[in-house]
């Protein structure tokens, strides 16, 4: 189980500046350094941040709310889960500011501290039951105490604890057809008897956030800093992976859930730049024969699949989950098993390219 | 559909199908309001969003202080249209309560969006309240604005209000 203690371990360095308006001491404080969990979420960090500022802080109430050059950030995403979407090309440490004053209502929906973080957690943990067990009866039945050792394993970032509470969820694991395969050939004595039953689910619980950008670009710097929410495209569907003779990729869950941008891969393949593709392409979709032409200038479509490009549409340029950056053709069972986050939804991070 | 063997789910397109049947069902029924807009869903700023995929739109709703009895008879109807053509979760039904004005005499104004939750299969109503300046009300506000007779009827399935947002 060694991915998951990697998710879990996996942290953002934060330069946290207090925000202008709020600083009413000289010289202004520095700027507090934290290191923020990946699978955590920015509100938590509150009591470790409060402490740095306090004493420059402005008399009222505090309701704490994060930006990232002037983008009120929604504090219901992991902060991992922001730092992928907003820094494609990472800022380390990632430079972000504090306020405690001006909630911005119009942008952000309310949050009254750790109780709110904490329940919107639950009910994403309740989705995601549903998701993948048919029904959130384990998540709806937890006790009290399960229900606050879970999520104080999660504010420690403590997997163990995590495991202990979570397991007796009895949540579906994503048939993992590969990892047995994988199994039976290093372990030649797989007691399975011993092994409690667990449940099998095609369906995986996906949060896809899209930033789209309609600017070309060679580097990841390139890309223009997010000025409004409005860029960026938040689908939250299941993903069913279908059994077939052939092993279900990332590439194959990226069709289900943005059809547009893979319209029809028997004329045209999708490009998708700096990712090596051709192995992916081949194995995805038989159909593809090389003497069928793309209206790309001419070129060969299917013997550089680099080359080509639907000439209208958009172009895939990037896919992060937990900061990496999958192959495609990787066994989408293994990513939904291994990357996802506590609350079992699987939150994949796309920046696309659009011709304008 | 056979009734008998029905799970309570719906298909997205159904889902199309009943918003429209009960969008007209509201117009009929409910002179007093305006009526839901059907809006397409914008998945992503570059593409023209596909005409099957939308919402039920009612914004920006505010009562002022009526006659409560009219309110009520309204808020029945309301409930066997909607069982009708939509099946609800039961943890996030809400009614779609009138809203009347607060004592301060301040205006509260609500938003209503019925989506379709692909996740749960079933259209979920969203909504938004606020006061006159954008601000939004909080929870323990909402709840004292509902009409006695949907607080007591709801009382027991209403058990808490979800707070999320979507697509």
């Amino acid at each position: 189980m060694e991915a998951p203690k990697f998710v879990w371990e996996g942290a953002i360095p934060l330069q946290i500046h207090l925000h202008e308006s709020q600083v009413t001491t000289l010289p202004p404080p520095p700027p507090a350094l934290i290191l923020a969990p990946r699978i955590g979420y920015l509100p938590l960090l509150a009591p470790l941040i409060k402490p740095y500022f306090s004493s420059t802080l402005p008399p009222g109430v505090d309701t704490i709310w994060f930006d990232y050059n002037g983008l009120p950030l929604k504090w219901y995403i992991p902060t991992g889960v922001l730092f992928d979407l907003l820094c494609p090309e990472p800022e380390r440490p990632w430079n972000i500011t504090v306020h405690f004053r001006g909630y911005p209502g119009s942008v952000l929906i309310p949050c009254e501290g750790e109780d709110s973080v904490k329940w919107s957690f639950i009910n994403s943990l309740k989705e995601a039951a549903y998701i993948m067990n048919g029904n959130c009866k384990n998540v709806m039945n937890m006790s009290q105490s399960d229900q606050l050792e879970l999520w104080h394993s999660v504010m420690n970032g403590n997997l163990e604890a995590y495991q202990r509470v979570s397991s007796k969820l009895k949540l579906a694991t994503v048939d993992d057809e590969y990892a047995s395969l994988c199994l039976q050939k290093s372990q030649q004595s797989v007691i399975e008897t011993d092994l409690p039953a667990q449940a099998k689910t095609g369906r995986v619980p996906v949060r896809l956030y899209v930033l789209s950008v309609s600017k070309d670009f060679d580097d990841l710097d390139e890309i223009p800093r997010v000025d409004s929410w409005e860029k960026i495209s938040y689908i939250n569907r299941p993903v069913e992976i279908r059994k077939e003779d052939k092993c279900f990729t990332l590439h194959d869950a990226l069709k289900i859930l943005l059809p547009e941008l893979f319209l029809d891969e028997s004329l045209m393949n999708v490009k998708l730049g700096g990712v090596d593709l051709e192995d992916a392409v081949r194995n995805s979709n038989e159909d593809v024969t090389s003497d069928k032409v793309v209206e790309d200038q001419g070129q060969n479509a299917c013997k550089r699949p680099e080359a080509c490009r639907i000439s209208s549409s958009a172009e895939i340029k990037l896919i992060r989950i937990q900061g990496i950056e999958p192959k495609l053709e990787i066994p989408f069972s293994w990513v939904a098993n291994n990357l996802l986050n506590p609350d079992y939804f699987l939150h994949v991070c796309v920046c696309v390219k659009v011709a304008q | 559909m056979d009734v008998l063997h029905w799970d309570g789910t719906l298909s997205a397109k159904d889902f199309r199908i009943g918003a429209f049947a009960f969008a007209q069902k509201w117009e009929s029924c409910n002179l007093a309001f305006p009526p839901w807009s059907w809006l397409p869903c914008p998945k992503h700023p570059w593409l023209a969003p596909p005409e099957e995929e939308g919402y039920l739109s009612l914004e920006k709703i505010c009562i002022s202080r009526p006659n409560e009895e009219e309110d009520i008879d309204q808020i029945s109807q309301i409930d066997t249209g909607e069982e009708e053509t939509c099946c609800s979760r039961n943890e996030d039904v809400l009614d779609d309560a009138t809203l009347v004005q607060s004592n301060h005499h301040e205006l509260h104004y609500c938003d209503f969006h019925i989506v379709y939750s692909s996740t749960f299969r079933v259209p979920v109503l969203y909504f938004r309240a606020y006061c006159s300046d954008g601000r939004p009300l909080p929870l323990d506000e909402i709840e004292k604005e509902l009409p006695a007779c949907a607080s007591k009827e709801l009382s027991k399935k209403w058990t808490f209000i979800t707070q999320e947002i979507h697509n």
